[in-house]
C-alpha cells in the first residue's frame, strides 16, 4: 500500500485494494478505509452469522479468527486484515458436517435466542487454540469476552468443556 | 466514524516524517477505533502501524526483557519470559480487557489508551480532556469510578490500564523514537497528572512513535501479586488495583514495589512508601502503615469515598498475599 504524505487532508479519499483468505476461500477485495471487518463482512459479503450486537467491544458478538486467534470484527479496519487468513462461523462446518464446537454447542443445549451463539462459537474455537484453559474456572474466565443476555452460560461452558475434553 | 486516509509504512522512520497534528497511529484500534465511532477523536490519517517490525520480545545485556510495541497483550501475558520472570506483568494483563481484545491490543496502544470517564465519552457535554477549558461535569457529578489521588479542579479521571500498574512497579522503560530522534521516558515519568491540561495525557509528543518497553532484570518474581478489584468478577476495569512486589530474605523486605491503578490520572507510585518497608519484617502492621503512608493525600469526590477504604485495604491484601506468593504450592 503506497504511503500517503503529509498533505494527505487535500487529497481524495480511496478505497484500497486488500487480500483475504476467508473461509478457505482467496477473495480480493477494494474497501474504504473507515469499513469495519464486521460492517464488510455483513453489508458487503452477506455473511450475516456474525453479530452487531454493541459495535464497541464489549459483547462478543462479532467474534472471528483472525490466523487462527479471535477477535472483535467491529473494532478491527477490514483495510488492516490484508493478507489475513479469516474464519468466521459459515466457515467452521465441512459441507454438512458440523465442527465439534457446534454440535456440542446444540448437544448441550447451549443457546436459547441464539444472538450471541456465533460469537460464542468463534470464540470456543479460539479458546481450544490457545490451549490455556484447562478447568471449568479456567473456561469461564477465557469466555468471558462473550456476553449471552438469555444466560445460557452455564450450557456453553460445559459445551466448551467437552470439546477440550475430547482433545485432551 | 469521519472518513480518513489510510497508509501502511514499512519501517519506524517513514512512520514518524508521515504523522502530523491531524493523524494518528493505528495498532490493536480497540481504543482508536472505539473513540473514532464516537466521534471523540476525528483524525484525518490513519497510520497503520502493524507492518513495522516492532513484534519481538528478547532478553537484554543487563538481564532484562526488550518488549516490541506491536507485541499484542496476548502474546506478552503468556510469552516464558514474562511468565517466569515478571509474572506480575502477565497476571496484570490477563485481569485486564477480554480475549479477544487482548489479542488484538498491543504494547504501545495500552499505555495510550484513553479514560473510560463517563463524560469523556459523552459528545452531548462539556469535558477539558476532549475540549479543553469546557469544563468538567465530573466534579461534582457522577464520580464513582472517579480520582483520589493527584486530580486536579480541571479532571479527575483515572487511566484505566492495568498493565501500566504493573509496568509502573516493576520501574519499565519507554523507548521512543520522533522525527528529531530517540529517547528513554522512565515509565514514572511517561503519563502525566492533569493539572491545567488534562487534555495531555503523557509526555509523547505528536510525531512521537513507542517503539519498546524496557524491563530491568530484578529479584521480584517469586513474591508479587496483582489485585483487581471491580464490579464484576471479570471484564471490567478496576475501580482499584494494586501492584505489589517483594523480595524477601526471611521475613526482611530487601526490596519493595507498590503501584495503584483506578485511583489517578496515571499509575500511582510513591518511591518514599516503597523505600519505607525495606528493612522491615513482613507483618500486617508493617503493610497496614504503608498503605496510611500511600494514602495520606487522598482525597474523595462526593461518590468516590468509598475507594480510600477499598484501596487501604486491597494494599495490605496485595502485600500479604505477595509475601507468601512464592511459598504457595
Ligand atoms: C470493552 C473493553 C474493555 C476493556 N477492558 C480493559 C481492562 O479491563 N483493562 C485494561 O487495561 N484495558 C482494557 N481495555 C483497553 C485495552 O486494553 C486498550 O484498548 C488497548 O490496550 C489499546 O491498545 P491498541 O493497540 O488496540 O491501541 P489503539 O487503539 O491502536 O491505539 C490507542 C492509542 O495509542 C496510539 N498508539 C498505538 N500504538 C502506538 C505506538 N506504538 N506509538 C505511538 N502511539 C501509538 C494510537 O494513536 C491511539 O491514540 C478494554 C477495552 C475495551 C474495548
Ligand atoms: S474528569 Fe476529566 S475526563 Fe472526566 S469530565 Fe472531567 S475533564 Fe473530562
Ligand atoms: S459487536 Fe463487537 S464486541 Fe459487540
Ligand atoms: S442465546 Fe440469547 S444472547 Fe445468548
Amino acid at each position: 500500500m503506497s504511503a500517503t504524505p503529509n498533505g494527505a487532508a487535500d487529497q481524495p479519499f480511496v478505497s484500497h485494494s486488500i487480500r483475504l483468505s476467508l473461509n478457505g476461500q482467496e477473495r480480493q477485495l477494494d474497501v474504504l478505509p473507515w469499513t469495519t471487518l464486521l460492517d464488510l463482512l455483513r453489508e458487503q459479503l452477506d455473511l450475516v452469522g456474525s453479530k452487531k450486537g454493541c459495535d464497541h467491544g464489549q459483547c462478543g458478538a462479532c467474534t472471528v479468527l483472525r490466523d487462527g486467534k479471535r477477535i472483535n470484527a467491529c473494532l478491527t479496519l477490514a483495510v488492516m486484515c490484508d493478507g489475513a487468513e479469516l474464519t468466521t462461523i459459515e466457515g467452521l462446518a465441512t459441507g454438512d458436517q458440523l465442527h465439534p464446537m457446534q454440535q456440542a454447542f446444540i448437544k448441550h443445549d447451549a443457546f436459547q435466542c441464539g444472538y450471541c451463539t456465533p460469537g460464542q462459537i468463534c470464540s470456543a474455537v479460539g479458546l481450544v487454540n490457545e490451549g490455556r484453559a484447562h478447568d471449568s474456572a479456567q473456561i469461564q474466565e477465557l469466555m468471558s469476552g462473550n456476553l449471552c443476555r438469555c444466560g445460557a452460560y452455564n450450557n456453553i461452558r460445559d459445551a466448551v468443556q467437552e470439546v477440550l475434553g475430547g482433545e485432551q | 466514524m469521519n472518513p480518513f486516509h489510510y497508509s501502511k509504512p514499512v519501517d519506524v522512520q517513514e512512520a514518524v516524517h508521515l504523522s502530523s497534528g491531524a493523524s494518528r497511529f493505528i495498532a490493536g484500534g480497540t481504543n482508536l477505533l472505539d473513540l473514532m465511532k464516537e466521534n471523540i477523536s476525528r483524525p484525518e490519517h490513519l497510520i497503520d502501524i502493524t507492518g513495522l517490525p516492532l513484534n519481538h520480545i528478547q532478553e537484554t545485556a543487563e538481564g532484562g526483557v526488550l518488549i516490541g510495541a506491536l507485541v499484542s497483550n496476548a502474546d506478552l501475558a503468556w510469552h516464558p519470559l514474562i511468565e517466569q520472570r515478571y509474572p506480575l506483568l502477565s497476571q496484570a494483563i490477563l485481569a485486564g480487557a477480554s480475549p479477544q481484545l487482548r489479542n488484538m491490543a498491543s504494547t504501545g496502544g495500552n499505555l495510550l489508551q484513553r479514560t473510560r470517564c463517563y463524560y469523556f465519552y459523552d459528545t452531548n457535554v462539556p469535558c477539558n480532556k476532549r475540549e479543553p477549558g469546557s469544563g468538567c461535569p465530573a466534579r461534582t457529578g457522577l464520580n464513582r469510578i472517579h480520582a483520589i489521588l493527584g486530580a486536579s479542579e480541571q479532571c479527575v479521571s483515572t487511566h484505566p490500564s492495568d498493565m501500566c500498574v504493573a509496568l509502573a512497579a516493576l520501574a519499565a522503560r519507554v523507548h521512543v523514537e520522533g522525527r528529531g530522534g530517540a529517547r528513554v521516558i522512565e515509565f514514572a515519568d511517561f503519563h502525566r497528572l492533569p493539572g491545567d491540561a488534562p487534555q495531555r495525557d503523557n509526555q509523547l509528543a505528536d510525531d512521537e512513535l513507542i517503539t519498546a518497553i524496557e524491563l530491568p532484570a530484578d529479584n521480584l518474581a517469586s513474591h508479587s501479586n496483582y489485585l483487581k478489584i471491580r464490579d464484576r468478577a471479570s471484564y471490567a476495569f478496576a475501580l482499584v488495583s494494586v501492584a505489589a512486589a517483594l523480595e524477601l530474605d526471611g521475613d526482611t523486605i530487601i526490596d519493595a514495589r507498590l503501584a495503584l491503578g483506578g485511583v489517578a490520572h496515571k499509575p500511582w507510585r510513591d518511591r518514599a512508601v516503597e523505600a519505607s518497608l525495606i528493612g522491615q519484617v513482613v507483618s500486617r502492621e508493617t503493610f497496614s502503615q504503608a498503605a496510611d503512608a500511600l494514602l495520606q493525600d487522598a482525597e474523595p469526590l462526593v461518590h468516590n469515598g468509598f475507594k480510600i477504604k477499598l484501596a487501604r485495604r486491597g494494599i495490605i491484601r496485595a502485600l500479604s498475599d505477595a509475601a507468601v506468593a512464592g511459598e504457595r504450592p
